[in-house]
């Protein structure tokens, strides 16, 4: 551990707002790059749901 | 000779990319999560403080794997770009435009995280130094190819616009890593070289090799759920895609 106490640890010395936000927006663009990509799967599946039931009524 | 191409026609069969990118993706998820949730917790607590710059040196731990996978996708849109046009290959189109979004994202991350790490440590957001400014001009070309990508109705003339711009544009990533030597830039010169062991000491850079890796998987896991997708759409009215989302629809249901 190369800090002494957990307040330490989120001050960063004087670079907490630098070092937390880097991180911070980082982790938030990586979930983006998985989500998008799992939600357009689900939307696509859910308009091929719906064109299949309609060829079926027909 | 005609023998030795079947493989690469083989890799280009976009069922058999289906199957086994589907076999490779947990896998590749697993080893992802965990390099760069460890990466992360060491970078961040575990190694020292660096004895300029304080802890906003740990802001490379992120910065520099986004930056190389900036400039590595590129050269993978290039060499897709290449595949594409002398093989006609179908699938390197694919692998093209699912491939741009991330690589800019990343580009804008390096370029984000590099300018709040500059304000501590040069005392400046940005400055248009040969670096930055080629970096800029890689997000720049990203938007291009993305842009071109969907401007254009017509997929094989926009398969090969795209691949051309991709291929153009790769003259920038030689620019990008020699623009610390060349000119004299604020931003520092390389971290890793394959030549010469790092400058820093190895509980600091181990982390960030962990990371690297970890970013790289992340990478492919990414590509590949776009990819799959895209495939899907593509064949949508071969049998093996129907039958493939078919029964995907019958497992959501």
């Amino acid at each position: 551990m190369s800090f002494s106490s957990f307040a330490e640890f989120l001050a960063m010395g004087r670079h907490g707002l630098y070092v937390w936000s880097s991180f911070g927006i980082t982790l938030v663009v990586l979930a983006l790059n998985v989500a998008l990509p799992l939600l357009a799967r689900r939307r696509y599946l859910q308009e091929e749901a719906r064109r299949m039931r309609r060829e079926e009524m027909q | 000779m005609t023998m030795s191409w079947t493989w690469l026609h083989k890799l280009g069969s976009p069922k058999w990319f289906y199957e086994i990118s589907g076999r490779w993706l947990s896998w590749l998820a697993w080893a992802a999560a965990l390099l760069i949730g460890i990466g992360i917790a060491w970078g961040l607590a575990f190694a020292p403080a660096d004895y300029q710059q304080g802890n906003s040196f740990r802001i490379i731990y992120i910065h520099v794997p986004a930056a190389f996978l900036a400039q590595s996708i590129y050269v993978m849109l290039a060499v897709a770009g290449v595949v594409g046009l002398v093989w006609k290959m179908k699938l390197a189109d694919v692998a093209l435009q699912q491939a741009a979004p991330i690589g800019a994202w990343m580009c804008f991350v390096a370029l984000l995280t590099g300018a709040i790490w500059g304000k501590p440590t040069w005392g400046a957001w940005w400055v248009w130094d040969a670096r930055l400014t080629s970096m800029l001009i890689l997000l720049f070309l990203y938007f291009g190819i993305i842009a071109l990508g969907q401007a254009i109705g017509n997929r094989d003339s926009a398969a090969k616009a795209c691949a051309v711009l991709a291929i153009v544009g790769v003259v920038n990533i030689p620019i990008i890593k020699y623009s610390v030597e060349w000119w004299n830039t604020l931003h520092q010169t390389a971290t890793f070289k394959l030549t010469e062991k790092p400058a820093m000491p190895v509980e600091m850079w181990l982390p960030l090799l962990v990371l690297v890796i970890g970013f790289y998987c992340f990478f492919a896991v990414v590509l590949l759920l776009r990819m799959r997708l895209e495939v899907l759409k593509r064949e949508s009215r071969s049998a093996w895609a129907r039958t493939e989302v078919a029964a995907l629809v019958e497992r959501r249901s």
